[in-house]
C-alpha cells in the first residue's frame, strides 16, 4: 500500500467529526495528514447526534470551549453545503417555574458577561416565540446564535476539505497500537507519522487505556415532516442536571427542528454498551416530550436510534498530548458535545502541537489529568 | 376447553385459515390494518368478500375475536403496542401466528414514479375501492402470474388491457408450466386466466423501458401518456392511461425480525423470508408465521400454512400434521415459481442517473452512485430515512447492489408520539385515549 511507505507529520485516527476536523486543521496548518477510519467515516456517534451547536456553561472552561467552538461554526456557515442543514434556529431553555426562572436569570448574566447575546422570556414571550408548548411554564432563556446541523454531512464536508488540501484517506483500516511515532493497523500495516492524534471516539479508551472513558448511550427519535411546527431547539433548563444526575437512566426534554420540517425528539442517558432501542426508555423521553408538548403526541414517529457518548468521570474532553508520550494527542471523551466542540477541539489541539498560543486556556482539558497513578518512570 | 390464547396479525387468507383452525381449541383475536378481513386479495372496499367470510364464521362463531383497522407498531416478547384511528393500547400474547404478508415490489425504469405508474396489486385496490377503470388503456407489465390476475380482473372492471409484458422468457415460463401440473388448482386457475383474457396480447420477454409523461399542453399534463416497450431488438411506444406494474412481492418481514425470528437462509434474488420449521414454528418459541411472510407462495400456500400454524399454536400438532404433505406440495411449486420469475439482469440498466430510488427523499440514482453500502447512502444521501422507512428502496438497491438491510427496531411502522410512549410494559396512561377490545 502506497500509503504505508510515506512518511506523515499528522496521522489522525478515527474520522468522525472531531478527527475530520482535525485532520482539515492539520493540512490548514501546513501537515502533511493522512487520516485513517476503520469503518465508515462519520458512522460512529457522529451519525447518531443532535448536531445542536450550543454554548453550554456546565463549567467555565466547557463554557470556553463552547463558546470559541461557536464562533468557529459560524465563520464556517457561508461555505457549509445545504446537505448540513445548518439552520440558526437558537435555543430556549425552559424554565418550568418560578424557581427555575430564576436559575434562568443566573444563567443569563453568565453568558451575556462572556458576550453571548440572550434574554429572558417571561411565560407570555414564551408562548409567542414557541406556540407549540404548553400553557403555564414561566419562561424561557433565548440563546438566538446556537444553532443545529446535520453531522454526517459537516463531517464529510470537514474531511473532504482535508482532502482536498492534499490529506490522505485510509478508510477500513482499523489501528490496533499506536507507537510513539507510528500507528499499527490491523493486517500487519504501519503507518509513520511525526504526530498522531486519536480521535477514536468511545472507542478511544482501547488504544489509550490511561484516559478513563465510558459509553453513555442515548436515544433519540425522529418524527415525519411537519415544517413549522417547532421553531427553536428547545431544552429544559434542568437538562444538565437530570442528565448528570447519575441515576440508572435519565430522560429530558430536549426537542430539535430540522431543516427538513422533522423533529428530532432527544433524550436520554444511561451507561451501557447494548445497542437496542429500549422501549422502558423510549416511552419515557417520548412522555416527557409530550409532557412539554402537548401536540407532539399527534406526530408520527418514523425512527429511532440509540448513540454512544464518550464520556470522561469530569465531564470535560481530553483535548493535548499524553503526559509520557509527548507525540500522541488525545482529541477524547466529547460526550453530548462533540459536534458543537469538534472545531475548537481541533483547533486547541494543533496550537499545542504546533507551540502556538492557544485561542483558550488548554490546561482543564490535559490528558494528564488522568494519569496521575501512573509511576513517575513513564511507560515501558 | 379452551386451552391458552392465540393472537393471529394480518387477516388475508393465512391469517383466516389460522382464525379458522385455531377458534375450536383456543380463544382467537384475529387482527388487521384494514376495517374487514380478507386481506390484499380478499378486499372488498368496506366489506368483505365471500370467500374472506367463509373462514371467517365458523371462526367467529367458536368464539374469535375481531380487531379490525388497527396495526401493530412494535411488540416485545409480552405484548404488542397497538394503534388504532384515535387511540394505542398494549395487548399482551401468549401464543402469536404472524401473517402479515407482503409487499409489491417496485423496480425503477424512467417514468416509474409518473402518476398513472402503479402497482398491479395498488391498482386493483383502488379500483376496488371505488375507481371507474372503465375505458381506460392499462398496460400491464413486470413478471409473475400476478400480472394475469390483475389483468383479468382490470378487464372485468371495463378496462382495456393494452397489452400484458412478461420479463421472463417463453422457456422460464415452459418450467413453470411443468411445475404447475403438480398442483391442479393452479392449472384450473391458469386456464381460467387465460380464458378471461382472451385477445389481450401477452408478450414474454419483454418489458418497459420507460414511461413518458403527457405534454404540458394536454388536458392529462403530468399523467402517464405511454410506455416504450422493447423485446430483443424491437422498441416500440403504446399508448396508455395507466400502467400496472408488477414485479413479485416481498414479504413482510419487519414485526418477526422485531420479536428475534431468524431470516431463512437466503435465496439469489429474491427478498428475505422468515425461517420455519414443519410446524410454521419460527425460531422464537410460541411465534408461528404463516403465509408469504415465509416466501412468496401464493394463496392456496397461505391457506395450508395458515391452517398448519393455526392448529400448532393451539396446540393441535396431531390435527396440524396431516396437512403437512399438501403444504409441501404447494412449497415446491412455490420454488419454480421464484425460478420462473426470476429476473433479467438487463433490467438494471433501465434507471438512469435521473431516475429516482427513494420516492420518500426524491433521491436519484446516479447521486447513489457516490456510495457504497445502505448505510452510507442513507447517512449521506437521505435515501430511505423517509416515512417508508427504506421498505421500498431498500430491495432495489439490494438488487441493484447487493446492498444489505436490516436494521429493525421500534416502531416497525410510522406510529403517534402519544403511541410510542405506551411502550414500555409499565407506561403510565396519560395522555393516549386506550381503545377498547
Ligand atoms: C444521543 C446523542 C445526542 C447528541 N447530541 C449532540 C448535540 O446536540 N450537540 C453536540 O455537539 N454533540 C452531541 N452529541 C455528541 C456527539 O455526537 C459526539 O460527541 C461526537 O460525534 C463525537 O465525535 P467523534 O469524532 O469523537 O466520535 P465518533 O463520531 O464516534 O468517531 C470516531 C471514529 O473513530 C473510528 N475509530 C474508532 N476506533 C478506531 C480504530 N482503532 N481505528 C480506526 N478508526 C477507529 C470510528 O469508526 C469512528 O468513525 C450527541 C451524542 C449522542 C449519542
Ligand atoms: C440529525 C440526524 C437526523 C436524522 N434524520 C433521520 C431521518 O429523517 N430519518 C431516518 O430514518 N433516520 C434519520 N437519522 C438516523 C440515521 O438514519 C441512523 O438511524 C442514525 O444515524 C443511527 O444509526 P443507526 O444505529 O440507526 O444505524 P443503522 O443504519 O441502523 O446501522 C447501525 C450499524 O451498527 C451495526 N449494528 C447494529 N446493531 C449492532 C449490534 N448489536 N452490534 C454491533 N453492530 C451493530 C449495523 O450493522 C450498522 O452498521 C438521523 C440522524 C441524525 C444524526
Amino acid at each position: 500500500m502506497a500509503s504505508s511507505n510515506r512518511t506523515f507529520d499528522l496521522a489522525v485516527i478515527g474520522c468522525g467529526i472531531v478527527g475530520a476536523a482535525c485532520a482539515r486543521a492539520g493540512t490548514r496548518a501546513g501537515l502533511r495528514t493522512i487520516i485513517v477510519e476503520g469503518s465508515l467515516a462519520g458512522g460512529g456517534a457522529t451519525a447518531a447526534g443532535m448536531g445542536h451547536i450550543v454554548v453550554m456553561d456546565g463549567s467555565e472552561a466547557q463554557l470556553a470551549l463552547t463558546l470559541y467552538s461557536r464562533r468557529l461554526w459560524q465563520q464556517l456557515i457561508p461555505e457549509l453545503p445545504e446537505a448540513a442543514e445548518y439552520r440558526s434556529c437558537g435555543t430556549l431553555w425552559i424554565a418550568e417555574h418560578e424557581a427555575e426562572l430564576e436559575l434562568a436569570r443566573r444563567k443569563q448574566a453568565k453568558l451575556a458577561g462572556q458576550g453571548v447575546a440572550c434574554e429572558i422570556l417571561d411565560a407570555r414571550q414564551l408562548m409567542e416565540a414557541e406556540p407549540c408548548l404548553r400553557p403555564g411554564l414561566a419562561g424561557a432563556l433565548r440563546v438566538p446564535d446556537d444553532g443545529v446541523l446535520y453531522p454526517p454531512i459537516a463531517a464529510q464536508w470537514l474531511w473532504q476539505q482535508a482532502q482536498n488540501a492534499g490529506a490522505v484517506m485510509r478508510s477500513g483500516a482499523i489501528v490496533t497500537r499506536i507507537q510513539e511515532q507510528a500507528i499499527h493497523v490491523a493486517g500487519g500495516d504501519r503507518i509513520q507519522a511525526g504526530a498522531i492524534i486519536v480521535a477514536a471516539g468511545s472507542q478511544g479508551a482501547e488504544l489509550i487505556p490511561e484516559i478513563p472513558l465510558r459509553p453513555r448511550k442515548g436515544h433519540l427519535l425522529i418524527t415525519d415532516r411537519y415544517p413549522g411546527f417547532l421553531r427553536h431547539q428547545v431544552v429544559e433548563l434542568g437538562y444538565l442536571q437530570r442528565a448528570h444526575a447519575g441515576t440508572e437512566s435519565s430522560v429530558s426534554f430536549n426537542l430539535q427542528p430540522r431543516a427538513t420540517g422533522q423533529v428530532l425528539i432527544g433524550s436520554s442517558r444511561q451507561y451501557s454498551h447494548d445497542r437496542a432501542v429500549e422501549p422502558d426508555v423510549l416511552s419515557r423521553m417520548l412522555a416527557r416530550a409530550q409532557s412539554y408538548v402537548p401536540r407532539l403526541g399527534d406526530l408520527r414517529g418514523l425512527r429511532a436510534w440509540t448513540g454512544f457518548r464518550a464520556a470522561t468521570p469530569d465531564d470535560l474532553p481530553c483535548i493535548g498530548p499524553l503526559p509520557n508520550r509527548p507525540h500522541i494527542f488525545a482529541a477524547l471523551g466529547h460526550e453530548g458535545l462533540g459536534i458543537t466542540t469538534s472545531l475548537g477541539t481541533a483547533e486547541l489541539l494543533l496550537a499545542q502541537m504546533l507551540g502556538a498560543e492557544a485561542p483558550i486556556p488548554a490546561g482543564p482539558f490535559q490528558p494528564a489529568r488522568f494519569f496521575i497513578e501512573t509511576s513517575p518512570a513513564g511507560h515501558a | 376447553m379452551k386451552t391458552g390464547s392465540v393472537t393471529i396479525i394480518g387477516a388475508g387468507p393465512a391469517g383466516l385459515a389460522a382464525a379458522a383452525a385455531a377458534a375450536p381449541y383456543a380463544t382467537v383475536t384475529l387482527l388487521d390494518e384494514n376495517p374487514g378481513p380478507g386481506g390484499q386479495i380478499w378486499r372488498a372496499g368496506a366489506g368483505t368478500t365471500t370467500a374472506a367470510a367463509e373462514l371467517w364464521e365458523p371462526a367467529r362463531q367458536a368464539g374469535a375475536q375481531w380487531l379490525g383497522g388497527c396495526r401493530v407498531v412494535a411488540a416485545d416478547a409480552h405484548a404488542l403496542l397497538l394503534e388504532n384511528a384515535t387511540g394505542a393500547q398494549r395487548l399482551p400474547w401468549e401464543k402469536l401466528v404472524l401473517a402479515p404478508g407482503a409487499r409489491e415490489r417496485f423496480l425503477p425504469f424512467p417514468g416509474w414514479t409518473l402518476p398513472g405508474v402503479l402497482g398491479a396489486g395498488g391498482l386493483q385496490a383502488l379500483v376496488k375501492n371505488g375507481l371507474d377503470i372503465r375505458g381506460q388503456r392499462v398496460m400491464v407489465a413486470g413478471s409473475g402470474p400476478l400480472l394475469l390476475a390483475a389483468a383479468a380482473f382490470l378487464r372485468s372492471q371495463g378496462a382495456i388491457i393494452a397489452g400484458i409484458t412478461e420479463q421472463a422468457t417463453r422457456r422460464q415460463l415452459a418450467g413453470l408450466a411443468w411445475a404447475s401440473l403438480v398442483s391442479p388448482e393452479k392449472r384450473k386457475q391458469a386456464s381460467g386466466l387465460f380464458r378471461q383474457l382472451r385477445g389481450v396480447p401477452y408478450l414474454t420477454h419483454c418489458w418497459v423501458e420507460a414511461a413518458e409523461v403527457q405534454e404540458s399542453s394536454h388536458k392529462n399534463s403530468g399523467w402517464l401518456a405511454a410506455v416504450r416497450l422493447r423485446r430483443g431488438n424491437r422498441r416500440w411506444r403504446e399508448p396508455c392511461d395507466w400502467l400496472a406494474s408488477g414485479f413479485g412481492l416481498a414479504p413482510n418481514i419487519e414485526l418477526a425480525r422485531l420479536l428475534g425470528c431468524a431470516l431463512a437462509p437466503a435465496a439469489e434474488g429474491r427478498p428475505s423470508s422468515i425461517a420455519v420449521d414443519d410446524f410454521q414454528l419460527a425460531s422464537q418459541s410460541n411465534i408461528w408465521c404463516a403465509g408469504e411472510i415465509t416466501g412468496i407462495g401464493g394463496l392456496e400456500l397461505s391457506l395450508l400454512e395458515g391452517r398448519i400454524a393455526g392448529l400448532a399454536a393451539a396446540g393441535q400438532t396431531a390435527l396440524a400434521r396431516r396437512w403437512l404433505k399438501a403444504r409441501d406440495r404447494q412449497r415446491h411449486f412455490a420454488r419454480a415459481l421464484a425460478r420462473a420469475a426470476r429476473l433479467d439482469a438487463e433490467l438494471r440498466r433501465l434507471p438512469g442517473d435521473e431516475t429516482v430510488i427513494c420516492r420518500c427523499e426524491d433521491v436519484p440514482l446516479g447521486r447513489l452512485r457516490e456510495y457504497h453500502s445502505w448505510r452510507e447512502a442513507r447517512l449521506l444521501g437521505r435515501c430511505g430515512m423517509g416515512a417508508c422507512q427504506g421498505r421500498i428502496c431498500s430491495d432495489i438497491t439490494g438488487w441493484l447492489w447487493n446492498w444489505q438491510y436490516d436494521t429493525t427496531r421500534p416502531p416497525v411502522t410510522p406510529a403517534r408520539i402519544s403511541t410510542l410512549a405506551l411502550m414500555a410494559a409499565n407506561a403510565e396512561k396519560a395522555s393516549s385515549s386506550e381503545f377498547i377490545l
